[in-house]
């Protein structure tokens, strides 16, 4: 008994249990103040029972929309995945070239780094009309949206990263005569390289949150145009599934990236850090 | 060959002198220890002979020509810490430096180059005892281990002069004594000049065919930063065979060393 609480660890089948115990209350909670608020107004919009829910559901990802002739959460899902996709890509290439750039090559950091520093600080949604006047309304402006909000700190922490290689590391490659380039491609690159999945990680949060705004602002499809398409008519019916189906998606973009981690970076699996 | 002669050198920070009239003139071959308290440019100079810095005066010169700006081959170097690449293995960590020379694009070889490279390597990390390890990574090898590794790896390129800074400041006596037979095997094998910065005067004394003395002569108590280290003690160890081996090697005509100088790979 007399251990102090933060020496006391909860087994596996006790973790899982407290792990799930949030999960657990928040449905059990929704369930319950549901069913009271049904029983006052059965037309009650604002916490819709699972079934009726369920019934959303069924219309929205299994049947074809009468006036569109698509899934609608099929199509929402392929539009705004293609769109962070694109965002997270360019973001991940600049990242990468820019943040190796600064943070290996003293010429580059001298001329990039306030630059990135000051672009840094400007707050993305502030300039989504520009983004919005001169890229247009359509795809192109949504993914220059995640880009310009999540590029900047991709290249700030690459290029952090760089320069946190040990001097000795780079020193010794040159004595064994390696050239800047090949530098870059043996020891940079694979060194960068789970720090920067590590970062897409982290900016996964900001990138839907760009993209949703977008969406809301102007789109024809996507999951955040469906959700605030719907919020007009109080459908919580359709904005709670979609929540939670974008819930899903990231948590499997983030789950896919770590395992990504592990599979190419072997050496960190074996001790090193 | 390398000689390697120091004219004169200073080292200065802003007003600060780390380094005053340092001259030197090291025959080739020969093992240089380099003592002192801390903080009296020992390092300094060992990064001054890598080219990681440049004197503020003076120049250092290898059988006659100034050094080159920046670290090359030429000189090889072996770390107390980070001496070796954490994502890469034993085997892959000594074909570097063959990689960097043999594919300039990538700088990494593939299929029938890369087992050919392997093979070459072999001997290398036979010789520094590291054959059961071979697809470790440096995270699982020892402090010892670790070091020998990076002993090998310097010496993949041929080095001329080999740079080492307290290579075995972090391991245990046991050890340590293992690396010290090894050290002086490959440093007879390769014929290289060796520079070593140590703390430990007794390892100084054993390993080297001359010791060099770092500390500050000259004190300013009211500016202690006006007067640099400089080298007090020069002291060749002509009791040891292997120095008059090195002087002799010195003073032969150059085309006898040939053979000598071919060294660990063949």
């Amino acid at each position: 008994m007399g251990r102090r609480i933060i020496n006391r660890r909860p087994g596996k089948g006790s973790a899982l249990f407290w792990g799930a115990l949030p999960f657990l209350a928040v449905l059990v909670l929704y369930v319950v103040f549901s069913a009271l608020r049904l029983a006052e107004n059965p037309g009650d919009k604002l916490l819709p029972a699972f079934s009726t829910i369920a019934d959303t559901v069924h219309r929205l990802a299994f049947t074809a929309d009468a006036r569109s002739g698509n899934v609608l959460l099929w199509t929402d899902t392929a539009a705004s995945l293609t769109r962070l996709g694109l965002g997270l890509l360019l973001s991940t290439a600049l990242g990468l070239i820019l943040g190796i750039g600064t943070g290996l090559i003293p010429y580059v950091r001298a001329g990039l780094s306030p630059f990135i520093a000051v672009l840094s600080l400007i707050p993305p949604m502030a300039i989504l009309p520009i983004l919005f006047i001169v890229f247009g309304l359509d795809e192109l402006s949504k993914v220059v949206l995640i880009v310009i909000g999540i590029a900047p700190f991709l290249v700030r922490d690459l290029a952090l990263r760089v320069e946190a290689i040990p001097a000795e590391l780079v020193i010794k490659a040159q004595t064994l005569g390696a050239g800047t380039w090949q530098i870059i491609t043996r020891l940079v690159l694979p060194t960068v390289w789970p720090k920067l999945l590590d970062a897409v990680r982290l900016s996964l949060g900001p990138a839907w949150l760009f993209l949703i705004s977008a969406e809301a602002i102007a789109a024809q499809d996507g999951l955040g145009y469906r959700i605030f398409l719907v919020r007009r008519y109080l459908a919580m019916d359709v904005i709670l599934p979609y929540v939670t189906w974008i819930t899903l998606l990231a948590f499997c973009m983030d789950w896919a990236l770590r395992a990504m981690n592990r599979r190419l970076c072997p050496w960190l699996a074996r001790g090193a850090s | 060959m390398s000689r390697v002669s120091i004219d004169n050198l200073w080292m200065e920070y802003g007003d600060q002198v780390v380094l005053e009239r340092i001259c030197l003139d090291i025959p080739s071959g020969e093992f240089c220890a380099m003592v002192g308290p801390s903080g009296c440019g020992k390092t300094t100079l060992l990064r001054l002979l890598l080219s990681m810095e440049q004197p503020t005066r003076g120049g250092i010169r290898i059988d006659g020509q100034p050094l080159a700006a920046e670290p090359r081959p030429d000189r090889g170097v072996v770390f107390q810490r980070y001496s070796a690449y954490p994502h890469l293995t034993v085997q892959e960590n000594v074909v570097l430096g063959l990689e960097f020379a043999r594919a300039p694009l990538l700088g990494k070889l593939w299929g029938a180059k890369k087992r050919q490279a392997l093979d070459e390597v072999r001997h290398v990390i036979d010789a520094v005892g590291l054959d059961q390890a071979r697809d470790k990574y440096p995270a699982e090898l020892s402090g010892g281990m670790q070091q020998r590794l990076s002993i090998a790896q310097a010496l993949v390129r041929k080095p001329r002069i080999l740079l080492m800074d307290e290579p075995f400041g972090a391991l245990d006596p046991g050890t340590k004594a293992q690396m010290h037979d090894l050290v002086r095997a490959l440093w007879r094998a390769e014929r290289m000049t060796v520079f070593m910065v140590t703390h430990d005067i007794k390892e100084g004394f054993d390993l080297s065919t001359r010791v060099l003395a770092f500390d500050k002569v000259r004190h300013d108590p009211d500016a202690p930063q006006a007067y640099g280290a400089t080298i007090t003690l020069n002291l060749p160890l002509d009791d040891k065979p292997e120095r008059a081996e090195i002087l002799n090697q010195a003073q032969a005509p150059p085309g006898s060393e040939r053979g000598a100088a071919e060294g660990l790979g063949h």
